[in-house]
């Protein structure tokens, strides 16, 4: 040793304790563990025994101490008494914004209940807060995934029973090829990195897809920089390459989806495009065995794909034909689609022949026995290794639901869905559309509502209508302009209530939800409508109550809010009745509870449902003497029961903890959840991992496990009847019809097997005029603002240029340190550009969310984020360009109403540098100061 | 001037594999929880909430794009520490002795209490992998997590640094890169791995490991028989699905 090298410690003591809990600084929901130091956050890594994360964890969760510990936490409830805008806020007890709350909540539930439109944003509690809002009566609920990926999860539900992320995940230790389509680095977080880890380890390849290369796509073998909106297409043409060359799995099309199920054929029945069923309802297909008609899950049946049926004169054709028909037409070929998707007819080619190749060359097999719902024996486990991931990128489009639904038939005719290699569901899903509740919105003064309020349409009888047509939803929701809309529209609540279409509401009731910033489209118009004032000088929404843990932009708008706590500070389940954690190999749960008690004046927002749902004398929240049913989040995560045996945690059920899934109440739950590392976990039986729609050996299981009461084995839908329904309604089929004005459109959209249509916003835009796409993808190593602006991570992401592709940063003339006006149809804003070569030519981008108001978050009004930062939010709107007829057209989906980010068109042009990013919109009063000027947070001094 | 000692046996390091990471900053940001609670002073952020916010990292990840001739251009990202060197300028600079070179292990640290914060190792590190922490006035540098690595309060599988734990792509790997059967120097000889500008002299200890080229699918023409038609219309495939219906097993009617 060198006489100058000084003793070191190298063990010291790391902390006093370790608390594991569940992070929140995404959506991903990684456990982690909390190193406590004389009672504080001293340090935060991943839990190497969590389902989701293995240990590993994200710059967002590794920043958790500078979200729980910032400036801008609110510190007690405030009550507005300045102008709504304006940030002027007095602090006030909690009793009395409670009684404030109930005070405005009371009157609305006994006569109206739908003037209380409660919209919970990124909540992680929706079984909850559903219970809640249904117990209110209101049918005005939903979270955000109407301005989300709706149309990823509803296109998989009725598809397969199941989409991606949340619902299942490539087999990254069998799959030799991963196609990753659209902007997804945030959904879901730490899964995929460590799954292209893994396939790159075992010299895998990932081909990736996207008008983008940053992160993922940064590091895929391949990279197809496809012109956004046109995903469908050039997976329908890699469809019509992999049919015209017979390489689809016909085995597991006839057995495993409906390719076999028989359509009635005649365009003069009322029947026409519906299933041939038997008189039991089931849908029937042509046996094998028998050349006979037979129920599609018959004992021993084997479905023909080829098989056609004639009775009473009708013809009825299996759905392998109809796609044939359609999918082998010209109008697929790569060289009709290759200039509109900016992809090369050889190269779509060449794709979908690596597909074929691994599929069927490089096909794997696993010794595991197993059982399928029509009885018959399996001695193995056939693969296809090729799986996809996909999300926002391709769902974000007013064709994003027919996008979404082609990708998964894409996935389905190679046989790569719940097979070793391909892609596989995460317990409790799979579970199709038709063992989900359907919505509900039926109102009654003073009462419930008449059950959830989600769910999923099988026909225009489940419609939200009232009998005039008008829609029963504030956001219209599930009505003829988006019939299937499974998550609701958050981003049309305030306009619509602004507009007083369909109705006006009196309270608007919101959580986590920045609809005053970066969650809204259109950000300038909604702040003045929710300051708008009627000839009377009231608001035109007149109650606004909001709940957050930080001072973000929406709370300068609210007239009471209610001071959430930090993750660290608050109890919460992740639980299998709302968004579950599972992995496909496992079914498991997990809890947040307060590794520290808050030290301000602040209470869980579930808790204070709690309260309230008392307050106002709901069902399900006060006991028979009327008094309060559960004193707050825990108690209700303990001992609240959804169906007998089943509650919001299913792990250590019974008062002895031994119940999996299903059991009694067990009042110590949430300490042996701590106890166990916050989570429960219950590992797939190893016969039952793959083919769990069709598996009896998973279906048995699952219904030991309280996903559902009996089992419920069912076949994939390459063909979705109840859009046919809704198709057939538009022809003039049926009771029930919808308006004049929008059949066209659903004969089109609601398309029982998947179509490709342009953006519905190029039909109202001059493309000459705005010919640029421009997109948004947040990074990595930053969420939205659910938390607030982290000290550390702003370091990484402080402002955000927009990036400009090579050809238009040359047609411009553009360089280092230059700004560009960026206009759409509907505004403008003056943003700095930077050049990024690895872009779609046509393709314009930005970070998303990193630009903030002056005075939100406890920043300093001349932070970058609110000087150089912006959101394109300003140049898009809820509604498409007026059409001249008076009526508003959303710029959703027209199948689930999500909302069309991404069919965003722009122009750019140089412009002088302004002093600052424009719009800039005047600073608002913060309510929490500033936070201090210089950190050096050691809490072990 | 400070003197380096002879070359250590061992030599811990970093192996950073540019093929798969993706520029997540997961290393980043937890080496600076790490080494704001631990090792010496924390390092400082100064306005932390203000307009030009800054602080003292000891990682940080660089993306750069590269336009190939031919083809896509691409995005490497490329995270940056400490490289160790066994030659390691920063050391033989210092005038206080407060930077030194482990005899043990090869691990470059500095000592905060000898530390003056002249910056003259900044300076003559090639890297640029030092940064002096502006609020204490002190020179911070990656420690390898010299606090964890050998910590007996740690769980073994924990005896890592930060960044290499925390790292969801696998990107990072740790270990003694002065022992050719190693995991960590399999993985260089394996992969090809390099040394960070060789050209000056400073022998460093982490090794990168390149991307795998990219955009390098064959031609269609290779693939072409994958996609030989078995139709041309609907009509034709439903004739060619009887057929492959009934060539499949128990497919005769």
């Amino acid at each position: 040793m060198s006489l100058d090298q000084p003793q070191l410690d190298t063990s010291p003591a790391v902390s006093d304790e370790v608390r594991k809990t569940t992070c929140y600084m995404c959506a991903c929901r990684c456990g982690i563990n909390v190193h406590m130091k004389d009672g504080k956050v001293a340090y935060i890594e991943g839990n190497k025994d969590h389902p989701v994360n293995q240990g590993v964890l994200c710059a967002k969760g590794s920043a958790g101490i500078m979200q729980h510990n910032a400036p801008s936490r609110l510190r007690a409830p405030l009550k507005r008494v300045g102008e709504r805008g304006s940030g002027e806020f007095e602090e006030i007890s909690w009793e009395e914004a409670l009684t404030m709350a109930t005070d405005w909540l009371k009157p609305i539930r006994e006569q109206n209940p739908e003037k209380l439109a409660f919209f919970t944003g990124r909540d992680q509690s929706q079984s909850f807060t559903g219970f809640w809002a249904q117990g209110f009566g209101t049918p005005n609920f939903a979270a955000h995934g109407g301005f989300c990926s709706v149309n990823m999860a509803a296109a998989g539900i009725y598809t397969m029973g199941g989409a991606f992320w949340e619902f299942g995940q490539p087999d990254w230790d069998h799959t030799k090829l991963f196609m990753l389509f659209g902007v997804a680095e945030d959904h879901d977080s730490n899964p995929i990195k460590m799954g292209i880890g893994k396939i790159k380890e075992r010299g895998a390849r990932m081909i990736g897809v996207n008008p983008i290369r940053t992160g993922y796509n940064a590091v895929a073998d391949d990279w197809v920089g496809i012109t956004p909106g046109t995903d469908g297409l050039f997976i329908l043409a890699m469809v019509h390459c992999l049919m015209k060359a017979g390489k689809v799995d016909l085995e597991y099309l006839a057995r495993f989806t409906n390719a076999s199920v028989l359509i009635n054929e005649d365009p003069k029945s009322e029947q026409f495009g519906l299933f041939l069923r038997d008189k039991d309802g089931q849908p029937q297909v042509i046996d094998r065995n028998t050349g006979k008609l037979a129920p599609w899950n018959g004992k021993g049946v084997e479905p023909d794909l080829a098989g056609t049926h004639r009775a009473k004169g009708v013809t009825h054709r299996p759905v392998f034909h109809q796609m044939a028909d359609r999918y082998l037409s010209d109008e697929y070929a790569p060289e009709a689609v290759a200039d509109r998707c900016g992809i090369p007819a050889q190269r779509i080619r060449a794709l979908a022949a690596d597909l074929a190749r691994v599929a069927f060359d490089e096909a794997i097999e696993l010794d595991r026995p197993w059982t399928d719902f029509r009885g018959k024996k399996h001695d193995k486990m056939v693969g296809r290794p090729v799986s996809f991931h996909a999300m926002r990128g391709i769902s974000a489009h007013s064709n994003g639901f027919q996008t979404c639904r082609a990708l998964h038939v894409l996935q389905i005719i190679l046989g790569s869905v719940e097979v070793p290699g391909g892609m596989r569901f995460k317990p409790p899903y799979p579970k199709p559309a038709t063992a989900h509740p359907k919505p509900h919105g039926k109102v009654t003064p003073g009462a419930a509502l008449d059950g959830p309020h989600l769910g999923y349409t099988q026909g225009p009888e489940d419609l939200l209508l009232h009998d005039d047509g008008s829609p029963k939803r504030i956001d219209k929701a599930y009505t003829w302009e988006n019939p299937m809309s499974a998550h609701g529209l958050m981003h049309m609540v305030i306009s619509n209530a602004h507009a007083g279409v369909p109705y006006k509401i009196d309270t608007l009731f919101m959580y986590m939800a920045n609809m005053s910033w970066n969650s809204s489209m259109n950000t300038g118009g909604v702040t003045k409508m929710l300051t708008d004032k009627d000839e009377n000088g009231d608001y035109v929404i007149p109650h606004i109550i909001y709940s957050d843990a930080y001072s973000s932009e929406m709370v300068a708008y609210a007239d009471l809010i209610f001071p959430d706590t930090t993750y660290l500070e608050r109890h919460d389940c992740i639980s299998l009745l709302d968004r579950p954690i599972c992995e496909a190999d496992g079914v498991a749960d997990a809890i947040r509870w307060p590794v520290v008690e808050p030290d301000r004046d602040v209470r869980g927002f579930q808790s204070v449902l709690c309260d309230l749902g008392a307050r106002l004398g709901m069902p399900g929240f006060v006991n028979e003497d009327g008094s309060q049913k559960y004193q707050d989040y825990a108690d209700y995560i303990t001992n609240h029961i959804r169906r007998p045996g089943v509650g919001p945690l299913a792990g250590f059920r019974n008062e002895d903890g031994s119940g999996k899934g299903r059991g009694d109440v067990n009042p110590n739950q949430i300490q042996n959840y701590i106890d166990n590392g916050g989570f429960w976990l219950e590992h797939v039986p190893e016969n039952a991992s793959y083919y769990k729609p069709f598996s009896m050996d998973y279906q048995d299981w699952a219904v030991k496990m309280g996903f559902y009461d009996a089992v419920q084995p069912y076949i994939f839908q390459l063909y979705v009847e109840p859009l046919r329904k809704f198709q057939a309604a538009a022809e003039g089929i049926g009771e029930r019809q919808p308006p004049e004005h929008l059949r066209e459109r659903l004969k089109v959209t609601m398309d029982p097997l998947p179509i490709w249509y342009g953006a519905l916003e190029d039909d109202q835009v001059d493309l000459d005029e705005y010919p640029v796409h421009a997109l948004t993808q947040r990074p990595m190593a930053m969420y939205h603002s659910w938390g607030t602006q982290n000290a550390w991570l702003r370091q990484i992401h402080g402002h955000n240029p927009l990036y400009v592709p090579t050809k238009i940063w040359e047609a411009n003339g553009f360089a280092e340190g230059d700004w560009a006006k960026v206009s759409s149809a509907h505004g403008s804003i003056v943003v700095p550009v930077a050049h990024q070569a690895s872009l779609n030519a046509n393709t314009v981008w930005t970070w998303n969310a990193i630009g903030k108001r002056k005075g939100a978050w406890a920043l300093d009004e001349g932070a970058t984020e609110a000087t150089k930062g912006f959101l394109l939010n300003h140049l898009i709107h809820e509604l498409l360009p007026p059409k001249g007829d008076g009526l508003r057209w959303a710029n959703s989906d027209p199948v689930t109403g999500q909302a069309a980010w991404f069919d965003l068109r722009v122009k750019i042009e140089k412009s002088a540098v302004p002093n600052e990013a424009q719009p800039a919109m005047p600073a608002i009063k913060s309510p929490v100061g500033k936070g201090p000027s210089e950190l050096d947070w050691k809490v072990g001094k | 001037m400070t003197q380096l000692p002879p070359l250590s046996a061992k030599k811990l390091g970093l192996v950073i594999d540019l093929d798969t990471c993706v520029g997540c900053h997961a290393c980043v940001v937890s080496c600076k929880g790490w080494n704001t609670e631990n090792y010496g002073a924390p390092l400082s952020d100064q306005q932390a909430y203000g307009a030009n916010p800054s602080g003292t990292f000891l990682n940080r990840v660089h993306s750069f794009e590269v336009q190939p001739e031919q083809g896509e251009a691409q995005l490497i990202h490329f995270p940056k520490s400490c490289l160790h060197c066994e030659d390691a300028p920063c050391v033989t600079v210092c005038p206080t002795g407060a930077s030194y070179k482990r005899t043990e292990d090869g691990i470059v640290l500095v000592n905060e209490s000898d530390c003056i914060g002249c910056g003259l190792c900044a300076w003559a590190c090639p890297y640029g992998a030092r940064e002096l922490d502006a609020k204490e006035g002190v020179m911070k540098k990656c420690t390898l997590c010299v606090d964890r690595i050998y910590n007996e309060n740690l769980p073994e599988e924990d005896r890592q640094p930060a960044c290499v734990r925390t790292c969801p792509a696998g990107a990072r790997h740790f270990g003694d890169l002065g022992d050719e059967n190693s995991d960590v120097s399999q993985l260089v000889a394996e992969r090809g791995g390099f040394d960070l500008m060789p050209e000056q002299g400073t022998k460093p200890v982490n090794k990168y490991l390149p991307p795998r080229p990219k955009d390098e699918m064959p031609e269609f023409d290779v693939l072409a028989p994958y996609l030989e038609p078995v139709a041309q219309d609907g009509k034709g495939f439903v004739g060619w699905l009887d057929k492959a219906l009934s060539a499949m097993p128990g497919g005769a009617k």
